[in-house]
């Protein structure tokens, strides 16, 4: 057992600022400290003009089309379909996903989505001989699961780098934090993940779970508890209280 | 419905009198309470805002938005980084209450090394996004620099401050357990929010391993668990950054200014830039303020026989460099060379965090605005370590949300469904740590650059020191040591980084002290320089302690009003 005379040698290392804040969210869920939820985000402000340089030259800047957002729409609602409660098609899920590569992406970011639109497509044309449109729902949600596992070891992969080149921490490198006042939308907004269907779940995961379908039918929410019950009994399938508004 | 407690909207018309009691500049958690304390004891009070007016309730603009309403879901968007160069370091930058941070680019200032500045000018100030925790600060804060040889000693301690504690908590409403902690002195408080069933397990673990040296306690809030007059309880939303509709929270516009209001004797007036400091140079006193309209840019001076300076710590600095430079080139208050230095913050963003087991079964209902504190172990009761001081933790448990799914493999029907449900039961907490004043970190006015109005701007030269690293390691590790003695599982640490700023707990540059030679002010925040001139924010501070300081300001604001308006009736300023 370890007492006050003992220091741990355990080096801090830099969690992965996404999987940081959905695990610390959560669990500070209701802590509004003033700066009291410290989450480690990636390093982002990368060179934005040669980001601005490279998207126009992928020409990236025309905005999304009406195709472009049902093309989304499936996506999402493969990935959150519609069971028990409304799928993320309902909620318009493909418009928010748009919106945010849109609005808050960096160029070069938008770029890798961009692209992964066009390599989601091909990978079921590939696989199914159709495209993704024309498959059906079991060809989609294979594909999905496939591009699912493959970004996930990527990811994981890309963590476990990070993590190692994070125990030389430079103290003038530029971070940012996010808070559960905003996030995970914060989080999620402020530093897009690499690969191109990490991308895609987690916009449809916050566009949908952060609708009016998902805040009032997948989850439950009530804007004004009026009290706090710091203990009630849960049982397995009830639906989790969506946190702060 | 909620009870509405606007002031009145006529105190800010027809501001056509120059002459006044007192002016008080800012209107934040000092400012409020500068001039809630002044126009109670019957002066009449200007209380000059830089920024815009924000009419309690009518201007809580997004205070009962639904989540889903805002485009972004509160994220932030590329214009809103572009726009706000120093906010989109940290998490001030989001979607949802951006209106209340200032400009960086009206108000710019400069880095001689990085310094997070956040700022909030508006009326109100800072207090209405503020993390509400609230400790008093001990005997052992106030003696630290004396017994370390560090700074200079405080010239109070805890006796001379704890009445005004009372005072202000009382009013304030501050929600916490007592304890009975030496090292963090019991108050006036309303009912504890309650840890909830993660929480009090670990408590309960801890506690015994412990033998209750390290404890974990409910974290103590200003927010109210009881209805005061006014204002509701608190309706457990979690929205406290927004303004709250039911005045559940601590904030110059729930509490303060209404008290002020009510006395008839509060003018305020927004808009209005204090740019100056009259010096009277024979009679060794100020007369009035200069004030810069914000909107015409015309200037108005205003007199008054006491000036409270409460514009945030390094505003009622920058304010005080740029007053009577004839006398004194530093400034008003420059005469000991220590006006601008000991600029200190809390450094923190480091702890640990792991899961609890057997508690599936449990769950909680509502949106408690605070968390859990364990307060300072470290350095008291005969522990020793290499550094000086200490630092606190505050943290939460609770259940994992959809959030979760991102980094989890899955899609489809059942994935979706699975992610409906709360997760694991997780635990985390993050130290909060005193900095050592040192005379090195200091701000100064840049020669060069101007902001909007084409006032200089700060120039800030800031960094943390050995102290602070050594006390790090403890504080990530020491974290992690006790949820693994809890018995929690997957204990992992985190340290993101820290640089001064971050904590927006800025203090010092116009410390209390004991010797006109060593500090600005004297032991009742009087500038040792021009006795009339009180300085009752963050500036005034010593040392920094762990604890979160606003409460302590609040008291010491309380305090130097009632000193200050006994000595004008004895005529002695």
């Amino acid at each position: 057992m370890t007492t006050d005379e003992n220091t741990s040698d355990r080096t801090p290392g830099m969690i992965d600022r996404r999987e940081a804040i959905m695990r610390v969210t959560a669990l500070l869920g209701g802590v509004a400290l003033v700066g009291g939820n410290a989450l480690l985000t990636g390093c982002r402000d990368a060179d934005t003009k040669a980001d601005n340089k490279a998207s126009a030259a992928a020409g990236i800047d025309a905005p999304f089309t009406a195709e472009d957002i049902a093309f989304l729409d499936e996506v999402a609602d493969t990935i959150l379909p519609e069971t028990s409660t409304p799928g993320a098609k309902a909620a318009k899920t493909g418009a928010f996903m748009a919106l945010i590569v849109t609005d808050s992406y960096q160029p070069g970011d938008q770029k890798v989505f961009r692209e992964g639109m066009r390599k989601l497509d091909e990978a079921s044309r590939k696989a199914h001989k159709v495209s993704f449109m024309a498959a059906t729902p079991q060809q989609r949600l294979t594909l999905l699961e496939a591009l699912d596992r493959e970004q996930k070891a990527y990811s994981d992969n890309r963590d476990a780098e990070n993590r190692k080149k994070a125990e030389q921490f430079l103290p003038d490198q530029r971070k940012e934090a996010s808070k559960d006042a905003a996030a995970p939308a914060a989080a999620i907004t402020a530093d897009p993940p690499a690969h191109y269907f990490r991308m895609m779940k987690e916009l449809a995961l916050l566009g949908y779970f952060t609708s009016e379908i998902g805040y009032t039918r997948a989850l439950r929410y009530e804007e004004s508890p009026g009290r706090f019950d710091p203990c009630v009994p849960y049982r397995p399938g009830e639906k989790a209280w969506a946190g702060h508004a | 419905m909620p009870i509405r407690n606007r002031h009145e909207d006529a105190m800010q018309d027809a501001i056509q009198d120059t002459s006044y009691d007192a002016i008080v500049v800012g209107s934040g958690i000092s400012g409020g309470w500068a001039a809630k304390e002044l126009t109670e004891k019957g002066l009449r009070v200007l209380l000059l805002e830089r920024g815009r007016n924000v009419e309690h309730i009518k201007d809580y603009v997004n205070a009962t938005k639904a989540p889903w309403q805002y485009p972004h879901r509160g994220g932030r968007t590329r214009a809103m980084e572009e726009m706000y160069p120093v906010l989109k370091r940290d998490y001030p930058l989001n979607e949802k209450n951006l209106d209340f941070w200032a400009s960086d680019k009206d108000s710019p200032y400069t880095e001689v090394k990085r310094f997070d500045w956040y700022r909030g000018y508006q009326v109100g100030g800072r207090s209405l996004m503020w993390g509400r925790q609230s400790y008093r600060w001990s005997e052992f804060d106030f003696e630290a620099n004396s017994k370390d040889g560090v700074a200079t000693d405080w010239p109070i301690r805890y006796a001379d401050i704890a009445p005004w504690y009372d005072h202000v908590e009382r009013h304030a409403g501050i929600a916490g357990s007592s304890e009975g902690l030496p090292q963090l002195p019991d108050g006036k408080f309303q009912p504890a929010m309650p840890l909830n069933c993660g929480e009090e397990l670990v408590a309960g673990r801890l506690a015994k391993l412990f033998d209750g040296r390290r404890r974990i306690i409910p974290g103590r809030t200003a927010n109210l668990t009881r209805e005061l007059t006014g204002r509701s309880a608190c309706q457990y939303r979690d929205a406290c950054w927004l303004g709250c509709p039911y005045g559940a929270y601590f904030s110059t516009q729930s509490s303060t200014l209404p008290a002020a209001a009510k006395t008839g004797r509060l003018t305020l007036k927004p808009f209005a830039i204090a740019s100056e400091v009259i010096f009277d140079r024979d009679r060794k006193r100020a007369t009035g303020v200069r004030v810069l309209d914000a909107i015409t840019n015309q200037t108005t001076d205003y007199t008054a026989r006491v000036i409270f300076l409460c514009a945030s710590t390094l505003n009622s600095t920058w304010l005080l460099m740029r007053s009577a430079t004839d006398v004194w080139p530093g400034g008003l208050g420059s005469s000991s060379e220590e006006l601008g230095h000991n600029l200190m913050d809390h450094h923190f963003r480091t702890g640990a965090q792991g899961n609890i087991e057997g508690l599936d079964d449990k769950y909680f209902y509502g949106r408690r605005p605070t968390g859990f504190y364990i307060p300072r172990y470290r350095n008291l009761f005969g522990d020793k370590r290499e550094y000086l001081r200490g630092f606190g933790y505050q943290g939460g448990a609770g259940r994992q949300e959809w959030s979760r799914a991102v980094a989890e493999l899955g899609v489809g029907g059942a994935f979706k469904d699975a992610m409906t449900q709360p997760g694991r039961w997780e635990i985390g907490a993050t130290a909060f740590a005193e900095m050592l004043p040192n005379h090195a970190n200091m701000v100064s006015l840049d020669p060069t650059k101007k902001d909007k109005w084409g006032l200089s701007v700060l120039k800030i030269d800031c960094a943390t020191g050995e102290n602070e690293r050594l006390m790090r390691k403890d504080m990530t590790a020491d974290m992690a040591d006790m949820l693994e003695q809890c018995g929690i599982k997957n204990v992992n640490t985190y340290d993101a980084g820290y640089f001064p700023g971050m904590g927006i707990h800025e203090m010092g540059t116009a410390r209390m002290g004991r010797d006109p030679k060593t500090s600005v002010l004297n032991a009742h925040n009087q500038v040792w320089d021009a006795l009339n001139v009180f300085v009752t924010d963050g500036s005034c501070m010593a040392s920094s302690a762990c604890q979160n300081p606003s409460l302590t300001y609040m008291a010491l604001t309380a305090r130097a009003a009632d000193y200050a308006v006994r000595d004008l009736n004895r005529r002695n300023i």
